[in-house]
Parts: structure tokens; sequence; C-alpha cells
């Protein structure tokens, strides 16, 4: 497996490590039913035979976080972009940039 | 057909033209008490102890594929009940009992072989952790024996013990663990429930529930419909798909984990041996081969196959333990599909819906819990109560804070 960091380029899976589903929304731990919330959020999971959002750290690299979507079913990655918000117009898919 | 040295001999005699298939290939019926999803050896070792302690044999066990072709015919077959938490404990060590007495009570040769599981360490850190740990089964009435570097080098004195990095130092030793013949697990339970009566029912895929309100009184299979009393869900990596089915979300990931096998060459390692350091485990197959694995991958994933950076990770846990096996060829890799829990711990427990239950979450160490796994789930089917041991296998634990949380990790299933 090889992920196309938008800075960095394509690179070993290896200088990656991975956290997980990147759909995690923290809930407002001031809202009446937070713990049932704070529960959900932090234990249960899609856990999806197909395109999966994840997050993925590039650990011997830049130190971006990145938001990948790939198929959990071929390991395919369908798209590369960065996780923080402003940084989304550096995002690239798999097929629109070559490695910089 | 009863297995003995008569029968041998009585088949020898006619050149062993009169074998017969060892269970039933059933087609489904209209209905069951039980349904079980996943021919494995946890789904099959269900039927067995449903027909054979409670007395249920109207039971089914669908398989999508053939049985045993899921991690069942895919692990490294390490058994053991070498666990530090209550809650783990006395479950693995009953697995342990009953795999001491397996072979009889199945009459079929599981090669059940307690050739001794040795966890090394190398620090003293580490040793303080072993130690609890031992302390925790021997208060547990489980054996351990703490070893010193001495201690390891009568048992191995073939691997790297001055490791600059990770010397060896000593080791955490249950001499009751070991191996099976994972294979051999799945038909020697397939043959007993079959002969007690359960229908064992290859090629036959569960699409979808039958629902009536809040209980489930079916599946739809690529087979056909079959409505059951309570259906039992025994799929390991597929369990958030088949959950999906029922409209359940689940405390679980799929990882997949690789192995490994060598060429065979002649005995060499006499024991299961693991490795603090990293993570490496190692073992000789009766045929030769060197069985070891690894660490899981880390990412999620239903594809039956890794990366090569595992691959990579482990060959180089193995050459730092034992450089001597540098010249030995690798014959195969391959991998299987993880239900990841929250915890590292397993779940069997009934689910929100009304006849619909659970076994689920046996991460990369299933295997050993084959025979505790199907006879606690039995017990649950045939009760609706948990069985002692399993007790806090709760589907709800997340939810509550009672985890059995092994390794300490949180909820990071792959780090587990
Ligand atoms: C490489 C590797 C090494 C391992 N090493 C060890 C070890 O040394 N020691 C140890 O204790 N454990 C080990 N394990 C873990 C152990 O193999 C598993 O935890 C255990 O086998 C899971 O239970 P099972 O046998 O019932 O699973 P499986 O054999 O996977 O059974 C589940 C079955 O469900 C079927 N199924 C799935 N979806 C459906 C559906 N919709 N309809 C019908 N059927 C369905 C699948 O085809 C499969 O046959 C290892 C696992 C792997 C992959
Ligand atoms: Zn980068």
């Amino acid at each position: 497996m090889r992920i196309r960091c938008p800075f960095c380029g394509e690179r070993d899976a290896n200088e990656f490590a991975y956290l997980g589903d990147a759909e995690f929304k923290r809930p407002d731990p001031n809202a009446p039913d937070a713990a049932a919330r704070f529960f959900e959020a932090v234990y249960l999971r899609d856990n999806p035979a197909g395109p999966h959002n994840e997050l993925w750290y590039h650990t011997s690299g830049c130190r971006s976080w990145l938001r990948l979507t790939r198929d959990t079913l071929t390991h395919e990655i369908l798209a590369v972009q960065f996780a923080r918000g402003e940084l989304k117009t550096g995002s690239v898919t798999a097929a629109s940039r070559e490695p910089g | 057909m009863r297995y003995s040295i008569f029968s041998l001999l009585r088949q020898t005699l006619s050149s062993h033209r009169g074998w017969t298939p060892a269970w039933r290939d059933a087609a489904p019926k209209q209905g069951y008490d039980v349904v079980i999803v996943g021919g494995g050896g946890h789904g099959l070792a269900t039927a067995y102890y449903l027909a054979k302690v409670h007395g249920i044999t109207n039971v089914a066990v669908l398989e999508k594929s053939w049985i045993g072709s899921g991690n069942a015919g895919r692990n490294t077959t390490i058994i053991r009940s070498n666990y530090l938490l209550a809650g783990n404990n006395p479950f693995y060590e009953w697995s342990m009992k009953l795999w001491e007495g397996l072979e009889q009570d199945l009459n079929y040769n599981a090669m059940v072989s307690q050739r001794g599981v040795l966890n090394l360490y190398h620090s003293d850190a580490q040793r303080d952790a072993y130690a609890r740990r031992g302390n925790a089964m021997l208060m547990h009435g489980v054996d351990a024996e703490l070893l010193d570097a001495e201690g390891v080098r009568r048992m191995l004195p073939f691997i790297d013990f001055e490791n600059g990095r990770f010397p060896v130092l000593g080791g955490l030793l249950q001499r009751r663990g070991g191996t099976a013949r994972h294979d051999a697990v799945v038909w020697g339970y397939a043959r007993a429930a079959s002969d007690l009566g359960v229908d064992i029912i290859q090629n036959c895929e569960v699409t979808g529930f039958l629902r009536e309100g809040e209980r489930i009184v079916g599946v739809e299979t690529s087979r056909g419909t079959i409505r059951a009393d309570k259906v039992g869900v025994a799929v390991a990596g597929s369990t958030s798909r088949v959950a999906r089915m029922a409209g359940l979300r689940l405390p679980i990931e799929s990882h997949v984990l690789q192995a490994f096998v060598s060429e065979a060459i002649k005995p060499f390692i006499d024991c299961v041996v693991t490795v603090g350091a990293g993570h490496f485990y190692i073992s000789q197959s009766d045929k030769g081969g060197l069985v070891f694995g690894g660490d899981i991958d880390g990412y999620n994933s239903y594809a039956q196959r890794g990366n090569l950076p595992t691959i990579e990770h482990v060959c180089e846990g193995g050459m730092a333990l034992m450089p001597s096996i540098g010249r030995v060829r690798m014959l195969r890799s391959w991998g299987g599909v993880m239900d990841m829990t929250m915890d590292g711990s397993p779940i069997i427990d009934r689910t929100p819906l009304d006849g619909l239950y659970l076994n689920a979450g046996w991460c990369y160490g299933g295997f050993k819990a084959t025979p505790a796994s199907g006879w606690c789930f039995a017990h649950l089917l045939a009760r609706d109560a948990p069985y002692p041991v399993a007790r806090g296998y709760r589907l709800d634990r997340f939810a509550s804070g009672r985890l059995i949380d092994e390794n300490g990790q949180g909820a990071q299933p792959n780090l587990h």
C-alpha cells in the first residue's frame, strides 16, 4: 500500500501511522444525552466493507494529518487530502496529481 | 463411525475403502430451534455443545463458504490461558481444560500438543509485569513459571540472549499451553455435532434477518429463508457486516492479521516462543515448518491479505531473536480478518433484539477460545443466561465502563 501525501508525494504506507475512522465528531459535553453520545463517538464504528474515510498521520514525513478514503476490501486508496479543514483546498485524488 | 484402533485395523484389512464422510453436508430445512451463522470453530463448537450439553439438536450451522474457510483455517494454532485480568483468565482456563479433554470428547485427533508457551521479557519493567501476570494466573489456579535467562537458555540455547537493544532476561512459561491442529478442530466439532443431528449447511450466506417487531425470527440466506427461534451470530471478522443487517452498530473494527510458514526443517523449536520486545511469535508444526506471526497490519481491512511492511517487520523480529533462521526460506504468507473490539476482549451476549445473540470480538486470539466460546455461547442460547466464566463479556460494558482491557490501550483497536 502506498499513500500519496498531498505534501510529500507517493510514499510507502510504512511512513504513516493509522488512527482510524475520520468521522469522529466530539459531542457536546453539556447536552442532556452527553454520556450516550460520547459512548457512541468513542466506541461504536460503522466499520464498512468498502470505502472508508480514515485518518493517517505522516509520521516519517511532513507530519501532516491526512484524511484518506480507502476501500477496505481491496486497500485501494480512492482519495487523499489534508485533514485540517482550511487545508482542504490542497486535496488531491489518487488520479488527479503526480507526486510532488 | 467411531474412530479407534479397531476401526483403523478393520479399514486396513479392506484397503481403506469403507471410510464414510466425517459429517453430513446438509440441505437447509424451513426452520430450526437455533440457527448459528458462521461455520468457523466457534459456530461449530456452539452447535456441538447445544446438542451435547443442552439436548438441543434441531440446530443448523450456516456457512457462506466451506467450514473453516475463515480464521479457523488461517490461525497460528496457539492455545494458552496466561491472561492477567479476572474477566479473562477463568474463561481461557476453562477453554484450556476443555482442550485437555477435547480429543476423547470428540473422538477426533485434534493434535492438541501441550508443548508450553514461553513469553520472553527484555527489561526489568517487563519482568515485573510478567511476574504480576504469572501471580494472577497462579491465584486463578493456572500454571505459571517465571524463568530467568538461565532457565530460558536450557529450553532455547540457540536464541540471541545478548541482543544489544532487547537482551533476553528471562520468560514467563505456561507449560500447559501449546498448539492444536486448527483444521482438525473444525472437522472434529463438525463431525461430533453432525452425529448428534446438527445440520451443517455450506455455501449458505446469510443476507438478512427476518424480523417481527423487535424480535428476530430467522434469516434470509442465499439458499432461501430459514426460520429460527433463536439466531446466534459467530462470524468473526464479518461481525459488523452481519450485525448491520439487523440495524446494529458495534464497538468493533475489522483488521487484517498475517501469518507465515517456512519450508520444513528438522525438529528445532519444541515450544511456542513469543517475544515481548516487538511482537513476534513462533512454533514449529509437526510437518517441520516454522509457523510465525506478529502484529496486525493496523488499518481497517476486509481483504484477507496484508501488506509488505508488516511482513518485513515480523521477519526482523524473528531475525533479532534467532538469527539462525535467517537462511530458512519463507514458504507462504496469508491473512485473516480480525474482529477487533475497543478493549481487546470478546463479546458473548444477547443483543437489543430478542432472539438475536452475539459471539464476536475475538481479535487475534480466538482460536484458543474455541471450546469455551462454544460452551458459553451454547449456554447463553439454551438458558438465556451467561455461563459464569463469560459473565464479563457483555455487549453493554462499553457503555457502562466495565471494560476488560488486558493491554490497557483504550479504545484504539489497532493497538490491542
Ligand atoms: C493469521 C491469524 C493467526 C491467528 N493466530 C491465533 C493463535 O495463534 N491463537 C489464537 O487463539 N487465535 C489466533 N487467531 C484468531 C482466531 O483464528 C480467531 O479469533 C477465531 O478463529 C475466530 O473464530 P472462528 O473460528 O469462529 O472464525 P472463522 O473461522 O472466521 O468463522 C467465521 C465464519 O463465518 C462465516 N461467515 C461470515 N459472514 C457470513 C454470512 N453472512 N453468512 C454465513 N457465514 C458467514 C465465514 O465464512 C467464516 O467461515 C489468528 C487469526 C489469524 C487470522
Ligand atoms: Zn507528507
